[in-house]
């Protein structure tokens, strides 16, 4: 199995997508001669050509919209919004048109589209270049949420995203571009609302996406130490998310912890705990503790952006804390 | 563009449809038979009918917040309307659209929309898919002169520009946006002005004369299929009604109103073909009669329709 980065698995994806459909096309700043900003697209345009991928002006509204209009009438658009704080100026494309037409036209429409985007901090890139935005887009009926944390997951459920039939939002954390890992070969899907066990426990489960997965994977490794047994789950979809999955851990684990970069106040989190107070409440044997960025801007400043990122520290101790 | 009498009669049976539709459209929201909100195409009807005389089922319009006339004019089933205005299951929605979402995409009716500039993009957007796939087809834009402020028309415009994109935007400017008149609201006199900044043809024509709205959006749209590229077209024009249905119209004149029903679209193409010689009073009675039965049976089908089952609240939510 060649070893890969997330990006050049994200790139595999496009590559193997748009050999076998016509109509996928890719659009978005800097896509093509650039090959994107963090290099997911390279290459691309020239092996598809101009037609197939397309430098846009910077235009995010037209971006999304067109995507949307092309997707209605029969392409299939991979677009990417650079950055995910940029879909402030574009977000009624998404949120009013293509996530509402299917429901408001009574089912006739079909809008297979991919919106991909980097979101998180880490880089010093600041407030409006680093926030982490998914809870956003769980908030909107008619959208499907991705959240990869490893190469192979990127690839498999990219891969997933352009074969759906509805508006998916693809965010890809700017901090695991760079990882490497074993990805197969190959086309390759992972389905949608699908948990993965990132690392088998018996103690505590801890629920973690994205770059957090790892964050909690070498948390747990620490705890091991102590004779504690983390039970690592990412979701890897958050709409539609693996209630399933999830519970079935905390059944085995009695304990949960949820970890994400986006502000812990209305975030994915408090979805994730009281889905889990609602339907298996019985089975816990301590509250559930929620690790995630404070309820601030992302800041610059090195020392206060690492302030604002969810620590291993913090991991451990939230751990330690639900098992006391 | 010699457009043959028949065409004429024609247009004169889709405007007056969209006319006994609409003024039936209001006498049923008056009655409380149709809830939500509803904005009326009355006095606008030689834009939509004109523009999509030139259009055929393969191409694509997207509509605005004030739609019927579009989907009437594109083809669209006034009793499967009907039936969706009045919430019922058997409406092009099933109900779960009403007066602002309607959308027939066998017809090429990609929705009307209840977000002012929600459209331009989405047109750029199946224009973009007519020019990958190569099918000669077009999309064409209705948005008005509120939309024309929108950022979201400026970058469809920008983008369709850059593109090439086979699209003809149709300005609908009937001056006021709610109650902000177009003096308020806009730097230039006209939309079409705006055509300087994207290099593309910008025209302005009387929207109450459906023979020149016809023949303007007609150049556009034949410039579009021949892939020289999008063409904005203003219409002129005035909506005889409130914003939407129980709009007082405090912010407007009668006097305007009364200058403009001078102008009514309507009566000045009968006027024409009846000089024409090509109607005569009996055919113009017989044209309303077959409307007026049209239009009752699309009522009845919808009166008699029944609502949609609360099970189906979370259908088709996702494909």
């Amino acid at each position: 199995m060649p070893n890969m980065t997330f990006a050049q698995a994200l790139n595999d994806a496009h590559k193997i997508e748009m050999s076998r459909d016509p109509n996928i096309y890719v659009a978005g700043e800097d896509v093509g001669v650039y090959g994107g900003i963090f290099g997911v697209t390279a290459g691309l345009l020239d092996q598809f050509g101009e037609k197939r991928v397309k430098d846009t002006p910077i235009t995010e509204s037209a971006i999304v919209g067109t995507a949307v209009g092309a997707a209605t009438v029969g392409l299939r658009p991979v677009v990417e919004l650079m950055f995910v704080d940029f879909i402030g100026v574009a977000l009624d494309q998404l949120y009013n048109q293509a996530a509402k037409m299917k429901y408001m036209f009574g089912g006739k429409a079909r809008i297979p589209m991919v919106l991909r985007a980097a979101c998180g901090a880490g880089i010093g890139a600041a407030a409006q270049h680093s926030q982490c935005l998914e809870a956003l887009f769980m908030h909107i009926p008619g959208l499907k949420v991705v959240m990869p944390s490893t190469p192979s997951d990127a690839k498999g459920l990219l891969i997933q995203a352009i074969r759906d039939d509805n508006p998916v939002v693809f965010l890809e954390h700017k901090m695991l571009y760079a990882l490497e890992g074993d990805v197969p070969e190959g086309d390759y899907t992972i389905p949608f609302g699908q948990a993965d066990v990132k690392r088998e426990g018996t103690d505590v489960t801890v629920v973690a996406t994205a770059n957090m997965v790892h964050t909690a994977l070498s948390a747990a490794e620490k705890l091991a130490g102590d004779g504690i047994s983390v039970e690592v789950v990412d979701p890897r979809t958050l709409y539609p998310l693996d209630e399933e999955g999830i519970i079935n851990s905390v059944k085995k684990t009695h304990r949960l912890v949820i970890v994400h970069e986006e502000v812990k106040f209305a975030g994915s989190g408090a979805e994730i705990a009281a889905m889990v107070a609602e339907k298996a409440f019985d089975y816990l044997d301590a509250p559930i503790l929620r690790v995630a960025a404070p309820f601030c801007p992302v800041p610059f400043s090195h020392p206060l952006e690492q302030a604002y990122i969810p620590s291993e520290g913090q991991v451990i101790e939230a751990v330690k804390k639900v098992m006391a | 563009m010699d457009l043959t009498n028949e065409r004429l009669v024609e247009m004169y049976i889709a405007m007056n449809k969209i006319r006994t539709f609409e003024n039936r459209v209001a006498e049923l929201f008056a009655d409380g038979k149709i809830p939500g909100f509803v904005h009326l195409y009355v006095g606008e009807e030689a834009v939509a009918t004109g523009v999509c005389a030139n259009l055929t089922d393969k191409d694509y319009i997207t509509s605005t917040h004030r739609g019927h006339g579009h989907l009437i004019a594109k083809g669209g089933d006034i009793k499967l309307m009907m039936a969706e205005l009045f919430g019922k299951k058997t409406g092009y929605c099933k109900g779960k659209g009403g007066s602002m979402h309607i959308a027939d995409l066998d017809l090429g009716i990609m929705g009307a929309n209840g977000i002012v500039g929600g459209g331009p993009p989405l047109a750029a957007g199946a224009a973009l898919a007519c020019q990958y796939l190569d099918s000669k087809s077009v999309a064409v834009c209705f948005f008005g002169d509120g939309a024309s402020n929108q950022g979201t028309t400026h970058e469809a415009m920008n983008l369709a520009t850059c593109w090439k994109l086979p699209v003809v935007f149709i300005n609908e400017n009937n001056m006021y946006g709610i109650s902000s008149c177009t003096i308020n609201s806009m730097c230039v006199p006209n939309v079409a002005d705006r055509a300087a900044a994207y290099d593309m043809p910008g025209v302005v024509v009387d929207g109450n004369d459906v023979v020149a709205v016809c023949e303007a959006a007609g150049e556009g749209i034949d410039r579009a299929r021949q892939g020289r590229g999008p063409s904005l077209i203003e219409c002129k024009t005035y909506r005889h009604r409130g914003h939407f249905e129980g709009d007082p119209c405090a912010y407007r004149d009668d006097s305007e109103l009364e200058e403009w029903k001078e102008k009514d679209p309507i009566p000045r193409l009968e006027q024409k073909l009846k000089e024409m010689g090509v109607l005569t009073d009996e055919k113009i009675q017989e044209i309303k009669d077959k409307l007026q039965n049209d239009l009752a049976e699309a009522e009845k089908f919808a009166e008699e329709s029944p609502f949609p089952d609360v099970s189906e609240l979370l259908e088709d939510v996702y494909s």
